[in-house]
């Protein structure tokens, strides 16, 4: 067969887009100055811009001290970083020995492949790696703490970023399995276990955190018998970890809820048992699509962990406050320490959450 | 085929069913979990008596009738150090619904428009808000309170307090603000302004109904805020301005008359509304983007202008989406308010801890308080699953 004549209409090259819509120009006329109502929004975020940006960078940048022994000599108008240089490890480490901040560093960086053998299957290695990831607990509890070979530290000395870290990395760690226990048990068919994981879960998600670590700091001591004292970062994270599990437990619960029920019934119909069908088909879906529910818990529980400083423990954001009350630098480093307490935050918090973003985009492609 | 088998089997029981059969399996696994349960709390329970005993320290709820002799500088009852535990507790309450209800609704307003501005075609104000979502809800809620709290300590000293219009003063005490005076006639203008929010639901009403008879409308969203405004404004001048307000007056070294906002409530409330408003942003832009384009295209199909597109074709499906998260914010920001004791806005919590300090009675305060959360949370959700069942579609 012939090909049509695609040139009937005369010529065969089609005229170029008016300038005025294409290139910068047509990009700002359409961004920015399309419409009566979208121009005023433009000149009022400029004029918000001008009023936001140059003051701040002179008062974060071309303004401020960058050195000196105390507050007294930040005598310029702009923000006071002179403490930076001495201080930071505080807000760092707390009060952990400086000459064993290599094992806190060991710990972080050995945490990369614990995670990530757990998040990813195809990995080199994978089956030591998996090994790695169980042992991983148990390897920085060493570091940390100390005990064999290691000089010991207790846990009072634990304080700074790497306090929220410890506290935030365990919390979510351990309530993991309770979560998914409570997951299982909210959707039995047994009413006692169903009763008792919907009435824990629901107890939890509605008191406030503060109200449970309360319970960790007056409480929990009276509950146990008078000769046995836990540590007091053990009673916070045992809390932290209750409170965790059950905000896992209703993100584990979504994942479960959105298996089809031919799975359920697949499994059943090979003749395998409930916790082999669990085992081996419902929960690797159902724990897949959790993942990000799984992070964005994580991050929610992350920023809560500057709780503890209500209850007396010198997280990042006590060392900034001790910091503000120092006679030292009273009055002078307000915001600035809270500014690099936020900048610490939000820079975790940021990248995993725009992780866990591009994670809800490749595991969305796998079910169209 | 059950009629066939042996009526025999079925009668006889072996023990090795209790492991093989699902159902006497179930049982007994329950059964367990319920007696390692009342061990468990038996075991607390006797440890607990004892360590009471021990400690010397007193228990039960008859506290509460107890002289409480502090002060709280932020009362919605009547308080004052000679009232008793109990009172002061309910104080801390209601200073904790105030913060919630006022943070839910700027959070919600601020976070509706911060939602929309984030869809904007502008490229320069989505933009913005985008930074201004991420960053805050990326930082603890607990340094922003605590952030915004050492900025308004850092206004001036009274004496030199800032003021807007001479009716507002602003300091490290607070902020001090026109006090409403009622003189007699005032109950009118609040009376009318009820008459005129019902007349307007009936108006409403009554368009519906109209518009689907003969399919003309009213410009109901005219009507009704003039109605609103405009009534009890003529009755406040008919009557003769019966309601008057004490500005506060700067004297030497003080502020006198008025009312003063305290500066812990204004961060908490500041802060906790932004935090708020920062998520809440997210679940309208995601609200709004679940209504699929075929909607919009179709209302434009229709003749529809752009204002009614918006209310009566998208909002209602994209509400439909956010009703459910927003609750789960309104409870998460009730909550939060708790954060209020590391400031000292003399909320349920910040109260009970004294309380908890001056009485010792560590397990009646906590229960306290875990109560009135657990039911502030469970009267949160069931208005909202009222309100979203209410706005879901009816479906077939």
């Amino acid at each position: 067969m012939d090909t049509p004549d695609l040139n009937y209409a005369g010529s065969n090259k089609s005229r170029p887009p008016p300038a005025n819509t294409v290139g910068i120009i047509g990009w700002i006329r359409s961004n920015l100055l399309g419409g009566p109502v979208n121009t005023c929004l433009t000149l009022i975020s400029c004029y918000i811009l001008w009023l936001i940006v140059p003051p701040l960078l002179d008062w974060t940048i071309f303004n401020a001290d960058f050195t000196g022994d105390s507050g007294r000599e930040c005598t310029t108008e702009g923000a006071c970083w002179a403490w930076l240089d001495q201080r930071i490890y505080q807000f760092l480490y707390g009060f952990y020995p400086p000459d064993s901040y290599w094992r806190v560093n060991i710990a972080i960086i050995l945490l990369l492949p614990a995670l990530a053998y757990v998040l990813f299957d195809k990995l080199p290695f994978s089956r030591q790696g998996r090994w790695f990831s169980l042992t991983y607990p148990f390897l920085a509890t060493f570091l940390l703490i100390g005990g064999i070979g290691l000089e010991g530290i207790t846990t009072d000395k634990f304080g700074g970023f790497m306090l929220n870290l410890v506290a935030g990395i365990s919390g979510i760690v351990l309530s993991l399995p309770i979560g998914i226990l409570l997951a299982l048990g909210r959707r039995s068919k047994l009413p006692a276990i169903r009763i008792l994981s919907v009435s824990f879960i629901e107890f939890i998600r509605g008191v406030p955190l503060i109200t449970l670590l309360f319970v960790a700091v007056i409480i929990l001591q009276l509950f146990l018998p008078p000769n046995v004292t836990l540590d007091q970062l053990v009673r916070v994270m045992i809390m932290i970890t209750l409170f965790a599990s059950a905000y896992m437990a209703e993100v584990i619960r979504g994942g479960l809820q959105a298996i089809p029920n031919g799975q359920y019934e697949a499994g059943k119909a090979m003749g395998l048992s409930y916790w082999q069908s669990m085992r081996l088909i419902i929960l690797p879906q159902a724990l897949k699509i959790s993942i990000p529910g799984i992070v964005n818990t994580f991050i929610g529980l992350f920023k809560d962990t500057t709780l503890v400083i209500i209850i007396g423990l010198f997280d990042i954001l006590g060392q900034a406050r001790v910091l503000q009350t120092n006679p030292d630098w009273m009055g002078k480093v307000d915001y600035e320490t809270f500014l690099i307490a936020a900048i610490f935050f939000f820079i975790v918090c940021f990248s995993i959450s725009r992780y866990s973003i591009n994670l809800e985009k490749r595991l969305d492609t796998d079910h169209d | 085929m059950a009629q066939n088998r042996d009526p025999s089997i079925k009668k006889s029981f072996r023990l090795i069913q209790l492991w093989t059969d699902e159902r006497w399996r179930g049982l007994i696994f329950q059964f367990l979990l319920i007696l390692a349960l009342c061990i468990l709390v038996a075991f607390i329970i006797s440890n607990t008596i004892q360590n009471l005993k021990t400690a010397g320290m007193a228990s039960g709820y008859d506290f509460i009738f107890d002289t409480a002799s502090f002060d709280i500088n932020q009362r919605l009852i009547e308080y004052s150090s000679t009232s008793t535990y109990g009172r002061a507790i309910i104080v801390g309450g209601l200073n904790t619904i105030v913060v919630a209800i006022l943070g839910i609704f700027a959070s919600t307003i601020i976070g509706f428009i911060a939602g929309i501005l984030r869809l904007s075609r502008n490229f320069l104000i989505s933009r913005l808000v985008g930074i201004y979502v991420e960053f805050i809800r990326n930082v603890p809620v607990l340094l922003q309170i605590i952030f915004w709290w050492v900025i308004l300590l850092a206004l001036p000293k009274v004496r030199d307090s800032l003021s807007i219009g001479d009716s507002i003063f602003l300091s490290n005490r607070g902020i001090r603000l026109p006090s409403p005076i009622y003189e007699e006639g005032s109950f009118w203008v609040l009376a009318a302004f009820i008459i005129a929010i019902a007349l307007s639901l009936i108006i409403r009403r009554w368009s519906f109904k109209r518009q689907e008879v003969t399919g003309q409308t009213l410009p109901i969203w005219i009507i009704a805020p003039a109605l609103i405004i405009f009534l009890p404004v003529i009755i406040f001048f008919m009557l003769g301005q019966p309601i008057g307000f004490e500005t506060p007056v700067r004297s030497k070294f003080n502020l006198r008359g008025g009312f003063n906002v305290t500066p812990e409530f204004v961060a908490l409330w500041l802060a906790l509304s932004t935090y708020t408003a920062a998520f809440i942003s997210e679940i309208v832009r995601a609200g709004i983007s679940s209504v699929s384009a075929g909607q919009k295209e179709a209302a434009r199909a229709l003749g529809l202008k752009q204002n009614i597109t918006m209310r009566k074709i998208i909002l209602p499906q994209a509400l439909r989406v956010i009703i459910p998260p927003l609750t789960s914010q309104y409870l998460n920001l009730t909550k939060n308010s708790s954060l209020a004791v590391a400031i000292g806005y003399q909320d349920i919590v910040s109260i009970g801890d004294t309380v908890l300090n001056q009485s010792g009675r560590v397990l009646e305060v906590i229960s306290i308080f875990m109560l009135f959360y657990l039911t502030l949370s469970l009267a949160t959700s069931a208005f909202m699953n009222w309100y979203n069942k209410k706005i879901n579609l009816i479906e077939r």
